[in-house]
């Protein structure tokens, strides 16, 4: 049996190649196989598969990456994540890639997708728009045509097919895999002790690079061995970390945070692996069930609207009960439109529930711990004194 | 002879060229930008005609004092220092005389004659102490009259109160109020007479130079009574909203740089300036018409003032990082060039054990990418590079710039002239001879 | 939706008379706080939504009162106001980094609410997120959802990433109109839905909006009688605002069209806070919102040195009519989702790079000014490449300078100036060549 430091040291290495080396080897392994690059925060990678293709999850540079081209496209007042990831297309890192996805998320996104149109212009790229309407015969007929016109501008494109059968097919695949994710965190939330959150983040982050069949073998693997495996326990409290669904913390915020006395429960990182909740039934129309599980079992971010008042933020709420959080962190990259809109209301839904919480901004760049450190202990102290009195 | 000035005022000093007919720069002249940019102007003017004067006795001595042959370089430097003190002594008299008005005021009741008694001693011994400082060998930190004489004054103004049992704080105070003062005022026209004193000086205790009197006498003479007429003045600088010259006389400073650049390296296309307040990429084509130009945006990160920042809080002097930095090994990844958190920052650094010249490094590779980012911007590097601000005297700075230049537009020439500094003003000052012509 | 207030005595008399579209326009936007601060006593609902995919035609069929909140902030800037009230909402726990005309309306509402009138604003009845073009909009709503605990109504507009609208994004937003937003604000308002009404109001949309773009169009004459951008502001308000579809917009641009043609006949140029410009030197096309806290000291940067803006897209921001649109009585729910679809925000970056490389030939302007704004990604994430393309593809050089929508903290009039100036210099050099280094 593996152990885990093995399976995580192999997830570091894909973390920290900017090449892409991995996919890289996968479309050379086979001629005809293609690559689809897509944003945060969500695409239907089922589709993809179901086209034989690689989707490849691009969440900027990280910290490790120096921008040189990207800022010549930005302003200061714009987060890092475009800038980084411009910087990958043009220093040739994406060069193997053959589509783009940019989900709806934010306009500085929305807007990459007609950049991208102009910057490479032999790359297929799609905005991939979802509905804001969650009604199934208007916000679930658009978003099931969308779908449609995403496999079709794939198959033109790319030279694939992409038929009902293998959908489905895919959506097992992925159901599978979805599943691992939520055991993966449901584990850490059980014996956060044994599954560090940079651990854990660096197993799921694997996911956006590997097939996902071997990504699903990378999970069952990994929480065999975990499970066998002894760490200390230590004083931490438990916290519920938010506002990092796109743009990514550098790993050190990751580890930071657990250093400094806050085990991590639960997060929004990533959100793409666990975006759809529960199994997507595999009878019937595929695209369908994409969007059913869409409109009526996904999700809530700030990206997406949320049509009833009453249920705002109570995502948070439950997932704080969930895994039995003391507290939440607001960690949201600077100048992030959805994130820092969202965090007010966030903020006082959480207020009326007595539930505790700490904010501050980092950048996926970010160098400076020290401040993030302070701040995440200090919460925790404060949280230990507040439960003992 | 008819002369071409070209003013840049820029936030911390303010330049001055002086064409000649011919388009040869024949004087340069450099000040403090202070508060007022109108003294600043005609001091920096003043410098650039004493210089004139220096290229005008040289071409004079060249031709009239042949013997000269050899160490004219020597005897101009002697010259020039003598010219130096004479107006260091000049400047010392008026602030003399402007502390002495200066006391006045409750504070001082009763201890008027005390303080004026200390204040004369001070300026004696700083008179004394003038030959030294323009001595042959002497270094100094600075040209400008507040440096050398603030610094003197202070040290000794201390010593001597504490000798005659007064408080420090009266000669801080009257000198705090002269100084500025003193600095606004222009020095006195009398340009010629401190030339001839520093001559005769010269002539009397150098015998080495073995040269007649007389005839040098004669050519320096000559060169002092050309007339130089200012046929037009172009005024230019990051003050432009407030400069002290008329709208036909002003040109945007990022068109004279771009044509000083082109002045000084004909095939120059592409110009980097990085200055105090902003970093500024230009494109300009063969005949130094600019065709494109980007600035840093609002938020100033990675301009020469963050080293400043730096500086500071590494308590070291600004001219002290490039070599900090080039004895480098391992550079430090720095990812932040926000000048806010520059210190924070560092400070994180240097706690988690990084060297200081690595993390010095990291810091001037950081300013680099910012300014590779402007150059993107403005279109890139297709030919001749020109580098110019202050930080282009820093050699970390240079070092990182080469690197990243070729790496990403090839091996194309990079200019650095040492007197890049005045590319403003001589781009300005071709605009006035352009005026004309 | 704003107004000149230059004095009258520093105005040529003979100008008097010309401005009867500024001082109709100014009695209208007067009627409209109003009607707005009186709502409440006078019975009559209120309905918030956006300046993009604002419904103004599909609101008046239910007798709302129309409030738009980024108007608001707009008048808040010219007034001063928005500092203090960006300030307030940060202390209020909004962050630095995001729209300034979020805070604004937020720190405003924590300070009384007041309208320009003095009176206080109504609660509205409804909040129509008409969300077009502009993800700030989705999180603004649900903001002010949560203060007015009041019906919102999202519509949803896609974005036309590819560049085109398509027959299912109309579909959606037909739908959306019709199964969501129309029973809604019947609800809310208690008047059933007439769509004669609407096909009514929207027959005067279209008769506004062809006086509308011939005062656009004015400038491709030279001198051009308009300033595109700074006076085109003033131009756009009726028609961007709470007066699409009446009978006052139709007076207000039939009088406005006149004006226009009389100073085309005359030969004379865009009228300035100071009077007539003076001799146009410069054309130019601008990009991006303007900053209103410091909107008189960016335009005079502008006429003092003889630039006029010829064309410009924030001009589109609430409707593209330039390229053929109008508001169509026959197509009543398609025309309103494609008046949506079509809006500037909501078109792609190639899109746009179209439009300005478009303007730029057409008005034959000396190059693009790009004004990016730190509050609005919409506009400014992606300008630095739409300045390079179309600089690129029309050969005409471009300036890039920034500021903010209502932030005073934002606006920097050395740093602009220094840009402006040196933009300028060198078009004049460029114009001339070699010798015109001399000039």
């Amino acid at each position: 049996m593996k152990n885990s430091k093995d399976i995580i040291d192999r997830c570091q290495q894909l973390y920290e190649d900017l090449d892409f080396t991995a996919a890289r080897e996968w479309k050379a392994a086979e001629p005809g196989r293609k690559v689809i690059g897509y944003m945060p925060i969500y695409v239907p990678r089922e589709i993809l598969h179901a086209g034989g293709m690689l989707p490849l999850g691009i969440v900027g540079g990280g910290d490790q990456l120096e921008v040189i081209h990207g800022d010549a496209y930005y302003q200061s007042y714009i987060c890092r994540i475009p800038r980084s990831t411009i910087e990958l297309g043009v220093s040739g890192r994406l060069d193997f890639v053959d589509g783009m996805l940019f989900p709806s998320i934010c306009d500085v996104i929305r807007n990459l997708s007609g950049m991208w149109k102009l910057m490479f212009p032999d790359v297929y790229s799609r905005y991939f728009d979802v509905p804001q309407n969650y009604a199934d015969d208007i916000g679930g007929n658009y978003y099931k045509a969308e779908l449609k016109e995403l496999c079709e501008g794939l198959e033109d494109h790319c030279g694939v097919k992409i038929t009902d059968e293998a959908l489905r097919r895919s959506i097992a695949i992925y159901n599978e895999n979805r599943r691992l994710v939520r055991e993966v965190y449901e584990f850490r939330a059980l014996e956060p002790w044994k599954a560090p959150a940079s651990d854990v983040y660096l197993l799921i982050r694997a996911g956006l690079v590997l097939p996902v069949e071997e990504h699903s073998q990378m999970m069952q693997d990994w929480l065999a061995a975990v499970r066998h495996e002894d760490r200390p326990m230590r004083d931490n409290c438990r916290v519920v970390v938010t506002g990092l669904f796109c743009e990514q913390p550098p790993l050190n915020l990751i580890k930071s945070i657990e250093l400094s006395g806050c085990y991590i429960v639960d997060d929004d990182l990533l959100l793409v692996t666990r975006w759809l909740l529960g199994d997507v039934p595999i009878d019937g129309d595929p695209l369908g069930n994409l969007a059913d599980a869409f409109l009526h079992h996904s999700e809530s971010t700030a990206a997406k609207y949320e049509p009833d008042l009453k249920e705002k933020g109570q995502h948070l709420v439950r997932s704080v009960e969930k895994y039995g959080a003391e507290g939440v962190i607001f960690a949201s990259p600077s100048f992030c439109d959805p994130a820092l809109l969202d965090r007010p209301m966030l903020q006082h839904v959480l207020a009326d529930k007595n539930i505790p919480y700490i904010a501050f901004k980092y950048a996926e760049n970010s160098g400076q711990m020290q401040p993030i450190r302070e701040q995440a202990g200090t919460f925790a102290d404060s949280i230990k004194l507040w439960s003992e009195a | 002879m008819k002369t071409f000035i070209g003013i840049d005022l820029g936030s911390t000093t303010t330049k001055a060229v002086l064409l000649d007919d011919n388009a040869d720069v024949i004087g340069r002249g450099i000040t403090n930008s202070r508060s007022n940019y109108d003294t600043a102007t005609r001091v920096a003017k003043l410098e650039a005609i004493i210089d004139a004067r220096l290229t005008l006795c040289r071409r004079a001595l060249k031709d009239d004092v042949p013997e000269l042959a050899g160490r004219l370089d020597d005897f101009l430097t002697r010259l020039e220092l003598g010219f130096r003190r004479e107006q260091f002594l000049e400047q010392l008299r008026d602030l003399e005389q402007t502390c002495i008005d200066h006391i006045d005021g409750d504070r001082f009741a009763g201890q008027e004659s005390a303080v004026t008694d200390v204040l004369e001693a001070v300026f004696s011994k700083l008179r004394d102490e003038a030959a030294e400082i323009y001595g042959p060998n002497a270094e100094r930190r600075s040209d400008f009259f507040r440096d050398i004489a603030g610094s003197r004054y202070l040290a000794v103004a201390e010593d001597l109160a504490k000798q005659a049992g007064l408080s420090y704080d009266l000669l801080l105070n009257v000198y705090d109020k002269s100084i500025i003062e003193v600095e606004n005022r222009p020095p006195s026209e009398d340009m010629s007479g401190k030339f001839l004193r520093s001559l005769e000086e010269l002539v009397n205790e150098a015998p080495e130079f073995g040269v007649d009197a007389a005839t040098v006498e004669r050519a320096v003479k000559s060169a002092l009574g050309v007339d130089l007429e200012e046929a037009y003045l172009v005024g230019t600088g990051y003050g432009r909203v407030t400069l002290p010259f008329s709208k036909e006389h002003i040109r945007s400073e990022i068109l004279c740089h771009g044509l000083g650049a082109h002045m000084m390296y004909p095939d120059t296309r592409t110009v980097l300036d990085i200055g105090g307040q902003d970093t500024k990429g230009i494109q300009v084509d063969p005949e130094g018409i600019v065709e494109n130009f980007q600035m840093n945006d609002r938020c100033a990160a990675g301009c020469g003032r963050y080293l400043g920042y730096i500086a500071d809080e590494m308590k070291m002097g600004l001219h002290e990082l490039g070599p900090m930095a080039m004895k480098s090994t391992r550079s430090v990844r720095i990812n932040s060039t926000c000048t806010v958190f520059a210190g924070a920052e560092l400070r994180d650094r240097l706690a988690l054990g990084e060297k200081r010249e690595d993390i010095l490094a990291g810091l001037h590779r950081a300013i680099i990418l910012r300014a590779m980012s402007i150059i993107s911007r403005s279109g890139g590097i297709s030919d001749q590079f020109t580098f110019t601000g202050g930080v282009a005297k820093n050699e970390a700075a240079v070092r990182e710039l080469r690197k990243l230049v070729v790496e990403n537009y090839g091996d194309v020439t990079i200019n650095i002239n040492p007197e890049s500094i005045y590319t403003g003003a001589l781009g300005a000052a071709t605009f006035a001879r352009r005026a004309v012509n | 939706m704003t107004e000149i207030t230059t004095s009258r005595a520093e105005r040529p008399a003979k100008d008097a008379v010309k401005d009867e579209s500024m001082l109709k326009q100014k009695a209208m936007m007067a009627g409209h706080y109003d009607r707005l601060t009186s709502a409440t006593e006078r019975g009559e609902k209120v309905c918030a939504t956006f300046v993009p995919g604002n419904l103004n035609e599909l609101i008046m069929c239910f007798d709302f009162a129309n409030n738009l909140p980024e108007v608001n902030a707009i008048q808040n800037g010219l007034r001063k106001k928005s500092g203090r009230y960006v300030m307030e909402s940060e202390k209020l726990g909004h962050s630095e980094d995001v729209c300034t005309y979020v805070k604004s309306d937020i720190g405003m509402m924590a300070m009384g609410n007041l309208a320009p009138n003095g009176k206080p604003l109504p609660s509205p009845d409804v909040l129509l997120l008409s969300y077009t073009g502009c993800f700030t909009f989705m999180k603004w709503f649900e903001l002010l959802r949560e203060q007015y605990q009041c019906e919102t109504i999202m519509l949803h507009t896609p974005y036309e990433g590819d560049g085109w609208v398509t027959e299912n994004m109309r579909n959606y937003m037909v739908k959306q109109l019709k199964e969501e937003v129309i029973p809604k604000l019947e609800r809310v308002s208690g008047v059933k839905f007439d769509i004669d009404r609407l096909r009514e109001n929207l027959k005067r949309s279209a008769v506004a909006e062809d006086d509308l773009v011939y005062v656009l169009q004015s400038a491709k004459n030279k001198p051009s009688p308009i300033d595109a951008y700074f006076g085109g502001i003033y131009y756009i308000g009726p028609i961007f605002g709470a007066f699409r579809g009446t009978d006052d917009a139709i007076d207000y641009y039939r009088t406005l069209r006149a004006e226009v043609q009389d100073r085309l006949d005359n030969g004379r140029g865009p009228v300035t806070p100071e009077g007539d410009m003076g001799e146009e030197k410069y054309r130019l096309v601008t990009e991006g919102p303007p900053n209103y806290t410091s909107f008189r000291d960016f335009w005079k940067m502008f006429y003092d040195e003889g630039a006029v803006v010829v064309a410009s897209s924030y001009t589109k921001v609430g409707g593209v009519y330039d390229f053929g649109f109008r508001h169509d009585p026959e197509r009543p729910l398609e025309s309103l989702a494609e008046y949506c679809l079509g809006v500037y925000t909501n078109r792609s970056l190639p899109q746009r790079v179209d439009m300005l490389v478009d303007y730029v030939n057409e008005y034959e302007a000396d190059g693009l000014l790009i004004n990016s704004i730190k509050s609005c990604n919409s506009f400014s994430a992606g300008q630095l490449l739409i300045m390079r393309e179309v600089e690129k593809r029309t050969g005409k050089p471009a300036a890039f300078v920034e500021s903010d929508l209502v932030d005073p903290r934002y606006f920097s009039a050395a740093n602009i100036k220094n840009r402006m100036e040196s933009y300028f210099q060198m078009v004049d050099q460029k114009r001339a060549g070699v010798k015109g280094a001399a000039a």
